[in-house]
């Protein structure tokens, strides 16, 4: 089995009307054996944009702890907050200096531009090849499974409350149906003024 | 083959480790403590490669105590465990050739323990690959696959030591009986706000006359 899918775990992201969206799942697990059922793979990294991280867990800690680092220097150093594209331009730059020893992550990065308040999301893989759709990104061991309930229950310019439910949603048909991810969930949605975190109780088997 | 396991409480973790030391189909030794001693409120345990576990538990321990030499205080239970892991992590990841030989034959998998006055307990998963989880129990080797059911059925927030130490009976009762390999004698310690102590080890003999369903 991939080193990928060693851990478990699913994160998807939406955008919405003025608004985004961004889920996890709690399940941490050594292959098929699951050890903890808080594990969040989410991150609040700045405050409008979230960072999630699926994939190997070392890898998940090793490259947060980075990023942040690279992230403060920046904030420090241009004395302004670090928007969500030059975070995934950093990110991307950040896992392709790896490229032939990679971290074993798949990240999705979520949040609203500090000065226009546009929505934006984007995914990558473990090398660092950016994708940023107008959509929905998806990522972990349930990705097929969200791409197929992303790709019917998403609509444009969803409100706050209607996304909420399209990405929760989303993000239970979808791990239901995986063995290695699920075990609760946690959605955020970030809009211009507030951030709203809702915890999903789910199936627990 | 070795065996770890582990059970935080709301004032106290406990640890129990199986004293076998094990080369290829022998067993060399069966009193090898793998429950270290890091400082006054602080259990390390290790499994894998005997030289590895040794060295790096030593390495840790005593960055630990010069961390406080240096400060004039304790690192915090998250800090040592942070510290550990990346550690860990970075061994893993490294290019140079006397570590890259080291970390392929590392099989070292740890819980990390320890007690602090200000934030209460704390007992950390770490395996081999620096995954580190804080958690309220914990185990690792083929033991502990028998375990996490006994865990998940017993263990309660307010738990208190005797009940810790008569879990880890039922656990290594359920290990004799069915794991294939003969873990005959576990180690137990116990770190609390009065520090770290050795409790009784908990034998084969010494179960000879437990109920595990009382």
């Amino acid at each position: 089995m991939s080193i990928l899918a060693y851990n478990g775990g699913c994160v998807v992201a939406m955008r919405g009307k003025d608004c985004v969206a961004i889920a996890t799942d709690h399940r941490f697990g050594v292959q098929a054996q699951t050890i903890s059922t808080d594990f969040k793979k989410v991150f609040h990294i700045a405050p409008r944009m979230f960072l999630g991280l699926t994939g190997l867990q070392t890898d998940i800690l090793t490259v947060r702890d980075r990023l942040m680092f690279r992230k403060n220097l920046y904030e420090t150093r241009e004395n302004r907050e670090m928007a969500p594209k030059p975070f995934s331009a950093m990110l991307s730059s950040f896992l392709y200096e790896h490229r032939f020893g990679p971290y074993f992550i798949e990240p999705v990065v979520a949040g609203l531009d500090p000065k226009t308040l546009k929505p934006f999301v984007c995914n990558m893989d473990l090398i660092g090849c950016p994708n940023e759709p107008d959509d929905f990104v998806v990522a972990g061991t349930c990705a097929e499974q969200l791409y197929g309930m992303c790709e019917t229950l998403w609509k444009p310019d969803l409100q706050p409350d209607q996304l909420f439910e399209v990405i929760a949603q989303s993000m239970m048909n979808a791990f239901d149906r995986d063995a290695m991810s699920g075990w609760g969930a946690t959605v955020y949605i970030i809009e211009k003024d507030k951030i709203t975190e809702r915890s999903l109780k789910t199936r627990m088997d | 083959m070795e065996t770890l396991l582990g059970i935080k409480g709301p004032d106290f973790v406990m640890l129990a480790a199986d004293t076998t030391h094990a080369r290829s189909i022998i067993v060399m030794k069966e009193d090898q403590n793998k429950i270290h001693k890091a400082s006054d409120n602080l259990l390390i345990s290790t499994t894998g490669e005997s030289g590895d576990t040794e060295q790096f538990t030593e390495f840790i321990s005593k960055n630990i105590a010069l961390y406080k030499m240096r400060n004039g205080y304790d690192l915090s239970p998250r800090a040592a465990a942070h510290f550990t892991r990346k550690n860990l992590a970075d061994y893993l990841r490294s290019r140079t050739p006397y570590q890259g030989l080291h970390v392929c034959r590392w099989v070292c998998f740890r819980i990390h323990q320890r007690y602090d006055e200000t934030d209460g307990a704390e007992l950390a998963f770490i395996d081999y690959l620096a995954n580190a989880k804080s958690l309220n129990h914990a185990g690792h080797g083929y033991g502990a696959m028998f375990c996490s059911s006994i865990y998940d059925r017993y263990w309660h927030p307010n738990i208190t030591q005797d009940e810790a130490y008569d879990i880890f009976k039922k656990c290594i009762v359920e290990i004799q009986k069915r794991l294939v390999v003969n873990l005959k004698n576990f180690n137990v310690s116990v770190v609390d706000k009065n520090g770290v102590r050795n409790l009784e080890p908990i034998s084969a003999q010494s179960l000879t006359d437990y109920n595990a369903s009382s």
